[in-house]
């Protein structure tokens, strides 16, 4: 009890020691909350990206097979399918009809694929956000309605008008912002593809543990093709999500190095008035380890205030502004920067980790120059 | 119920610029008195205060206190003497700004655990007993030089300490502030503690409160007299 009411007195004294300096804790606590922020928006933003990714994926089919001519990849031949449908264990395979298409209007380029539901409707399409805010009928950057006309260039000059059916859902906007679904006549149309080839096929297997196999099989009977897995595709995903996040942390680095010369000097650097105060707690009867607990709790309030506060920021940031501070970087990547609100997912590890990088050695700093302090003979304060 | 034996006292030692403040003292101060240390500016009587404190060890020589030999104890053990034994009041009072009166005058109690409210009562007592209850809630920078020297006596009290040590105590004050100085310290006397004083000031040597005035000079013990 004695001990518990101890720890009491000491941290009430700290807290009041620390509305005593006011100016100095402040300006520590905003810039180390600035650190935290950006550590953390960057953390928040690389994670959530990749959680977006891999449920997106979910929906996407488990295995793609591509051709290959010369290394890089080409049409195939649908007559493809019959051999691969023979395997057992494949559901389904369906031909996938997509490509890339550069808009001269707009600056941008969209991703065209054929979506059957729209066979029936030749001359309609559904477009990405993306494209309805870039694209315009009228003049620039003048967001699309529905049943507005969009033209598109064919690959013999001539221009075919496709008519805007619907959007598809902002939820999906990280993988759909550029997409543009069309009927596979209009898609023939703009492309010059043959009848009897597709871009590549998707499989449905019965057994996810086959993967492995169908896609060996598939390499046997089809020596020219190369089956991707759905986790190949993640695993990649999460590799860019990555890279990108470190890329944002070495350009932070600096920022970072900064805020620990900073809090070094702030936090080491004890002031006359705080070497006296020592003195006098010393020479009144505290011990040397109750100065040191003060000065822990001291570190600790700063820190845990900085950290929680920066943690409550980024959180606000990635979420609720979409990463505003960011923006202009990631949009580097792509000319339809897709506006996406991001589910908000928080990694505890990670966040564990930021906590022990900069919480704790925080704390030990300030602990040291006290603990020179505090050895110090108490008579010392009867000479001051 | 303090005995120093043959106590020296250097500073830096072995360097360029050794100092020895202490050269062979032996001294007893009783219980219940008041002991002036008289003599002028550098004469060693704050280091002998801060031996007498423990907050300070002798180069050499012993320390007892209450027959308990006390200079070849752990710090932590002294500081506990320095926080159970001793009430200490500075020169210059250093009371810590930024916090209150009655946050001051606790704060030589926070280690040792009590209650908050028990303590909170006890700083009140005192500080009514100084006649500034009123002001406990003021910060100690707003408070007259009076205030402030009665805060100090507060915050030495508060462990209910058996010895009182001032280091010129009066040093600061003006006339009538340092007779007042002395009434309380005579009152202190009269409850039972055991005071010692430094100082050149005759208000406080030439006391009538005062029971014995030990006198140094060049860290030496020149004369003691009773004069009681």
């Amino acid at each position: 009890m004695g001990a518990l009411e101890k720890q009491r007195h000491i941290l009430d004294f700290t807290l009041s020691s620390l509305g005593r300096r006011k100016g100095k804790n402040i300006a520590l606590i905003i810039v180390y909350t600035f650190v935290i922020f950006l550590l953390a928006s960057v953390l928040f933003l690389t994670d959530s990206l990749k959680k977006e990714a891999s449920q997106i994926l979910q929906d996407t089919p488990e295995m793609t097979v591509q051709r290959l001519v010369a290394g890089r990849q080409d049409l195939i031949p649908v007559h493809y399918i019959e051999a691969i449908k023979q395997i057992k264990g494949v559901q389904s395979v369906t031909p996938r009809l997509w490509g890339y298409y550069y808009d001269a209007r707009s600056g941008a380029n969209y991703t065209l694929m054929v979506n059957a539901e729209l066979n029936d409707h030749a001359g309609e399409i559904i477009i990405g956000t993306g494209v309805s805010m870039r694209n315009a009928t009228s003049m620039p950057n003048h967001a699309v309605w529905k049943n507005d006309v969009l033209p598109f260039k064919t690959y013999d000059g001539s221009v075919v008008p496709l008519k805007v059916k619907g959007f598809l859902s902002s939820s999906s906007e990280l993988v759909t912002s550029d997409l543009v679904l069309v009927s596979e006549a209009d898609f023939r149309k703009i492309f010059p593809i043959a009848k009897d080839h597709a871009t590549d096929l998707v499989l449905k297997v019965r057994n996810g543990k086959e993967l492995a196999t169908i896609a060996a099989k598939i390499t046997q009977i089809h020596p020219d093709c190369r089956p991707i897995l759905r986790e190949d595709i993640l695993r990649t995903y999460n590799a860019v999500f990555d890279w990108r996040g470190g890329v944002i942390l070495m350009v932070l680095a600096g920022g970072f190095f900064a805020f620990i010369i900073l809090a070094w000097d702030k936090a080491t650097g004890l002031s006359a008035e705080e070497k006296r105060e020592i003195g006098i707690l010393k020479a009144i009867g505290w011990e040397t380890s109750d100065i040191l607990l003060m000065k822990f709790w001291e570190g600790a309030a700063v820190s845990l205030t900085a950290f929680f506060m920066g943690i409550f920021l980024a959180y606000l940031h990635i979420f609720l502004a979409s990463s505003i501070l960011f923006e202009p970087f990631l949009k580097g990547w792509s000319v339809l920067y897709p506006h996406f609100r991001l589910t908000p997912y928080v990694n505890g590890y990670q966040i564990a980790v930021l906590f022990f990088l900069t919480v704790i050695p925080y704390t030990v700093v300030t602990i040291v120059p006290s603990w020179r302090s505090a050895t110090i003979d108490p008579d010392s304060v009867m000479r001051m | 119920m303090i005995h120093l034996q043959d106590i020296r006292k250097v500073f830096n030692a072995g360097k360029p610029n050794e100092f020895v403040a202490i050269q062979g003292v032996n001294l007893s101060i009783d219980s219940h008195g008041a002991t002036a240390l008289k003599g002028p500016s550098g004469s060693g009587k704050t280091t002998l205060l801060s031996l007498l404190g423990c907050m300070a060890r002798p180069t050499s020589g012993r320390i007892t206190l209450q027959e308990r030999e006390i200079t070849s104890l752990p710090e932590r053990f002294l500081t506990a003497i320095r926080r159970e034994t001793f009430g200490i009041i500075f020169q210059q009072f250093n009371l810590i700004k930024g916090i209150t009166a009655l946050e001051n005058v606790m704060l030589p109690a926070y280690p040792t655990g009590a209650k908050h409210a028990s303590l909170k009562k006890r700083a009140m007592a005192l500080l009514d007993l100084m006649n500034i209850a009123d002001k406990a809630d003021a910060k100690v920078e707003w408070l007259s030089g009076g205030e402030t020297q009665r805060t100090a006596i507060a915050r030495a009290l508060i462990n209910n300490p058996a010895i009182i040590i001032a280091d010129e105590p009066t040093a600061h004050l003006d006339t009538a502030l340092s007779r007042e100085f002395m009434e309380i310290m005579r009152q202190l006397k009269n409850e039972g503690k055991t005071i010692v004083i430094a100082s050149h000031d005759p208000i406080a040597y030439a006391s009538d409160v005062i029971d014995r005035v030990v006198e140094m000079r060049d860290g030496i013990l020149v004369s003691h007299e009773d004069v009681t």
